[in-house]
């Protein structure tokens, strides 16, 4: 029971997302989870608005699975496999606690200070949410791909623009949390 | 038929994503701190297997599935694009400490404040796709 419980350790996770990525690639595919975001638009009839989103959507249907998948895959992980605590370094643990008031780690899966439902009625919370986002979709269009299309896919082929591509979430991940997260959390 | 694989593909990955704590803003923001190898070594280790295994498809010519071409296509040579959108998205990632493939899984778990980042990230998806032209690439 304590193999479904526990956390899986990185190196059973990694090979198994590789795997993922190799049954798609025998399918004909290429694994990218942003892509989606684009086929979403066009569904939605952005294509009236822009070129970009006029194309033939329903050749995506497959990745559309993938993300139901991926939804049922959470649903399914979080109530019967996972206590739904996330363990990390104490001292990284500690420093959330005493800089940002984030006293959640070991407790929770997410922080409840920024993702339980209640918070969203603070203007302050809701703006986090949807500039994180609306960053994470216009930047993973932007360079073509996200972590799983990239820092997978794209670098497992050995691709020059990946590389600068994981380099440039690298550079902004960590702009983000050691130069910006001081003025945005206090 | 084809569906349901693509189904079974994404509940595979979602469990995954969830059981490797890849999808929790926690080992998000500790990755940024250097706090742990965890997701370093996720990435690392399925890096590690993924130049080995599509070395081995190229050298001996595998194709994929009913004699289909494999999609590893050379992407296009350019920097700007991929370093500006790069950048944009890692702020995006470490702000939300989500990317999309975390998202769709977290929705699936009960979080429904990720539906508020999912409809921020179509946004930004949307407002990309209208000032593209004006972008350098």
């Amino acid at each position: 029971m304590d193999l479904i419980y526990e956390p899986w350790p990185w190196y059973v996770s990694g090979p198994l997302i590789a795997l993922v990525m190799f049954i798609l690639l025998f399918a004909g595919k290429q694994f990218g989870m942003s892509s989606n975001l684009r086929t979403m638009c066009s569904i939605g009839g952005a294509g009236k608005a822009a070129d970009f989103f006029r194309f033939d959507w329903k050749k995506e249907r497959w990745n559309l699975m993938v993300v139901i998948g991926a939804v049922i895959g959470g649903f399914l992980a979080s109530h019967y496999m996972s206590n739904n605590t996330v363990e990390i370094n104490p001292d990284i643990a500690q420093k959330l606690s005493q800089e940002y008031g984030i006293d959640s780690a070991g407790e929770a899966y997410l922080p409840p200070e920024l993702f339980a439902s209640y918070q969203l009625s603070d203007p302050f919370v809701l703006g986090i949410l949807i500039l994180g986002g609306f960053l994470v979709g216009f930047g993973a269009r932007y360079a073509g791909g996200c972590t799983s299309g990239h820092a997978i896919s794209g670098l497992s082929n050995l691709q020059l623009p990946s590389l600068m591509a994981v380099i440039g979430f690298f550079i902004g991940g960590l702009v983000m949390i050691h130069l910006l997260y001081p003025l945005i959390f206090n | 038929m084809r569906y349901i694989t693509y189904l079974a593909v994404g509940v595979f990955f979602g469990i995954i994503m969830y059981k490797s704590e890849a999808a929790s803003w926690f080992r998000i923001y500790e990755m940024f701190e250097f706090g742990s190898f965890h997701m370093y070594g996720i990435i690392g280790s399925a890096l590690l297997l993924g130049i080995l295994g599509v070395q081995i498809i190229k050298r001996n010519n595998i194709k994929a599935f009913g004699n289909q071409e494999m999609q590893l296509k050379p992407k296009k040579q350019s920097v700007s694009r991929y370093l500006i959108g790069g950048i944009i998205f890692g702020l995006g990632w470490a702000l939300a400490g989500a990317c999309p493939g975390p998202m769709y899984v977290l929705t699936g778990a009960g979080f429904y404040s990720i539906l508020i980042v999912v409809g921020g990230s179509l946004l930004g998806t949307f407002v990309y796709g209208l000032v593209r032209s004006k972008l350098p690439h």
